[in-house]
């Protein structure tokens, strides 16, 4: 009986406050700090997860973050479907989840939240722009539109990480230049060895030569980079409902029970993470808010 | 489960009167059909909510003295049980407890346990006032109204059986009038009853709301009632409505809190309110929470528990490398933002029911309804000074 909820807790509670047990299925350390794992178990099936929602992760006795999606989870050939999420280890429950082992145990309730709905971006240029881990749920983003290729323009990603070392998921950005989609990135930090851009990822927006009228944006980083890239999408002409940006505030519940995740009028774990910038914009202008 | 809100049928059956006397029968009736009836006693000087085992608890004869950061009771000059108004709880502490266990585990059979007991309790709640009928309404929408319901929550609410008693009684902190919650009661109740002491004898005119309130009413003796004593009931919660100590403007409170994001005011409040989280403790509807999870010693047993919790705490908001919220201002912003303005964006209507707790439970006395108050006097005096300057500018062309 691995990973079973109990009959009760799954006929009873439709809205799982109950976390389903799942196996790490493979693990992978992306850089010093951060870890992909793929969950899944042989009983119970892992459910689908749009690209941009979110599940609550649960390290047993230690407690529950919300984590985004990092991967389609699909991963073909007739394998069962897995839960791919990215993981930075930055507090008490981040560390504990990073530090599972491939057949230890982690916790899931999900999906949660609404996501970057990538198919309502058909037949527009895709402008995927991420800070540090915000490329993680970014990530599905990119693999839709390479999945479906024929239905997008051109899909252009913009990454900026600290340093050459931080940057997530180096080994997927020339397979996918390959695929056609057009990569710049960016460190804050260069180190010895690196040839590429340094600076903020702005910078990048201007050489990509963005055709406005026709791009839908996708930005995911810390709120302070999210604001100034959106801001600097809108100025180039990018209509602000075109642009989404993914949020982050604390969560508890993930089923807008718990009150945490306000952003002014939105609960973010019911009416974002992703939300357009025309909602977003003037509440992220509010301090403290 | 019975049916609650606005689609509530009209009451089976006319009001009758019942005895002061006889409401033990309906202690034995409720007894008897399995519910455990919660209702206000005295306690530590105060009325407060607890479970009783028999009507001789009721608060016969007391009354509570309100006021900004205050709160005594006082003997009254007749025998009345529900003649005060709130006290430090409200129903939230039945319906949606304190401290509730999410689920268990046990790492070496890789299984999790639903925490809640199979049959949650079944409450009769004995004196649920308007105001707090509104604010139970109001947690209906927010915990059982989304995509998914709580499933703490909605077995006890599925399970309760509701006594409103209409208010005939209001306190100094008291807005209920003006919220639109009050004094009076029109549905989501099983029985409902106005209570009358005076000259006449001390009984209540009781209608019923649902079958299931008729039913439980069948069993406890009363009389019809006739047309004078509807009408005495009737007078004593209108006239209760014109004794309202406070009040708050009735339109435009969402426009104004959404409006005053900027305001110099929060540094106002923020120099008296302590951040210590009291007015969501008492408020009918603060309903946010927080988990804890904890283990045995071995580490091989984890349990989730789920706990209120306070915006004003600097934890509320915390992110990976600090809060959002860490000053007072953002935290009391958010507070009365909520309640007035974001929550009919989140959950379609207003999340303040002007029970006035948060009045009088304040340790410094702020007054929600003087803070509305000063917004819009501040908000008035900004646009004075812009039409003025506009004025002149176009006088100087």
């Amino acid at each position: 009986m691995t990973g079973q909820r109990t009959a009760t807790a799954t006929l009873a509670d439709p809205a799982p406050a109950v976390p389903c047990l799942y196996r790490v299925a493979s693990r992978r350390e992306d850089t010093s700090d951060t870890v992909t794992v793929e969950l899944a178990d042989p009983d119970v099936p892992v459910p689908a997860f749009a690209p941009g929602q979110f599940a609550m992760l649960t390290a047993l006795g230690v407690g529950e973050v919300p984590v985004s999606v990092s991967g389609l989870g699909d991963g073909g050939g007739g394998r069962a479907r897995r839960l791919e999420h990215t993981l930075r280890a930055v507090g008490a429950v981040t560390r504990a989840l990073c530090a599972v082992q491939p057949g230890g145990l982690i916790g899931v309730r999900g999906p949660f939240g609404a996501g970057w709905d990538v198919p309502s971006a058909a037949g527009r240029d895709l402008v995927i722009v991420a800070g540090g881990i915000g490329l993680a749920p970014l990530r599905p983003v990119v693999l839709t539109a390479l999945a479906h290729r024929s239905r997008y323009g051109r899909i252009v990603l913009l990454a900026g990480a600290r340093t050459p070392a931080d940057l997530l998921y180096a080994g997927d950005l020339d397979p996918w230049r390959r695929a056609g989609v057009e990569v710049a990135v960016t460190v804050d930090r260069a180190e010895r060895g690196w040839s590429g851009e340094v600076g903020l990822v702005t910078a990048l927006i201007s050489p990509a030569g963005l055709a406005p009228g026709n791009s839908v944006a996708f930005v995911c980083g810390p709120d302070i980079m999210m604001r100034v890239t959106a801001d600097a999408l809108a100025a180039l002409g990018i209509p602000a409902d075109r642009i989404r940006v993914s949020l982050e505030r604390n969560m508890r519940c993930g089923a807008a029970w718990c009150g945490h995740c306000q952003l002014g009028p939105l609960l973010l774990c019911r009416d974002g993470p992703v939300v357009g910038y025309d909602r977003a914009a003037a509440l992220m202008r509010v301090r403290e808010l | 489960m019975h049916p609650r809100g606005d689609s509530v049928p009209q009451p089976p059956g006319d009001p009758v009167v019942v005895d002061a006397d006889a409401l033990a029968a309906l202690f034995l009736a409720l007894g008897g059909r399995g519910y455990t009836v919660v209702g206000p006693t005295v306690r530590d000087g105060a009325i407060v909510l607890a479970e009783l085992a028999s009507a001789a608890e009721l608060p016969f004869g007391w009354g509570a003295e309100t006021g900004a950061g205050r709160y005594r009771l006082r003997e009254r000059s007749d025998t009345a049980a529900f003649g005060h108004s709130a006290g430090p709880q409200s129903w939230k502490s039945v319906l949606h407890p304190a401290r509730a266990r999410l689920w268990s585990a046990d790492r070496a059979a890789g299984r999790v346990t639903a925490g809640e007991a199979a049959a949650p309790p079944r409450y009769a709640l004995l004196g649920v006032r308007p105001c707090d009928m509104r604010a139970i309404g109001i947690l209906d929408q927010v915990l059982t109204g989304g995509r998914q319901a709580d499933p703490v929550y909605r077995g006890r609410r599925d399970g309760a059986f509701v006594v409103a008693v209409e208010c005939t009684e209001p306190g100094a902190t008291c807005f209920c009038a003006s919220m639109g919650c009050g004094p009076g009661v029109e549905s989501g109740f099983d029985l409902a009853m106005t209570e009358l002491a005076d000259a006449a004898g001390h009984r209540f005119v009781v209608r019923a709301g649902t079958p299931a309130g008729a039913d439980v009413l069948a069993d406890v003796p009363s009389r019809a009632a006739d047309e004078a004593v509807i009408r005495r009931a009737g007078a004593a919660v209108d006239e209760a409505a014109s004794r309202m100590g406070r009040g708050m403007p009735a339109d435009g409170l969402a426009d104004l809190l959404a409006g005053s994001r900027e305001s110099p005011h929060w540094d106002d409040v923020a120099a008296r309110c302590l951040t210590c989280g009291n007015c969501t403790m008492v408020c009918p509807t603060c309903f946010c929470t927080t988990t804890e999870d904890v283990t045995d010693l071995s580490g091989e047993h984890a349990e989730r528990w789920r706990v209120w919790d306070s915006c004003y705490s600097l934890d509320f908001s915390y992110l990976h490398g600090g809060s959002v919220r860490t000053s007072g201002q953002s935290r009391y912003r958010q507070w009365i933002s909520h309640k007035l303005s974001t929550w009919h964006d989140q959950f379609g209507s207003s999340g303040c029911v002007g029970c006035g707790r948060c009045i009088a439970w304040c340790p410094a006395g702020i007054d929600i309804t003087q803070e509305v108050a000063a917004l819009a006097g501040l908000r008035d005096a900004e646009k004075a000074a812009q039409e003025k300057a506009a004025q002149q500018k176009g006088q100087e062309r």
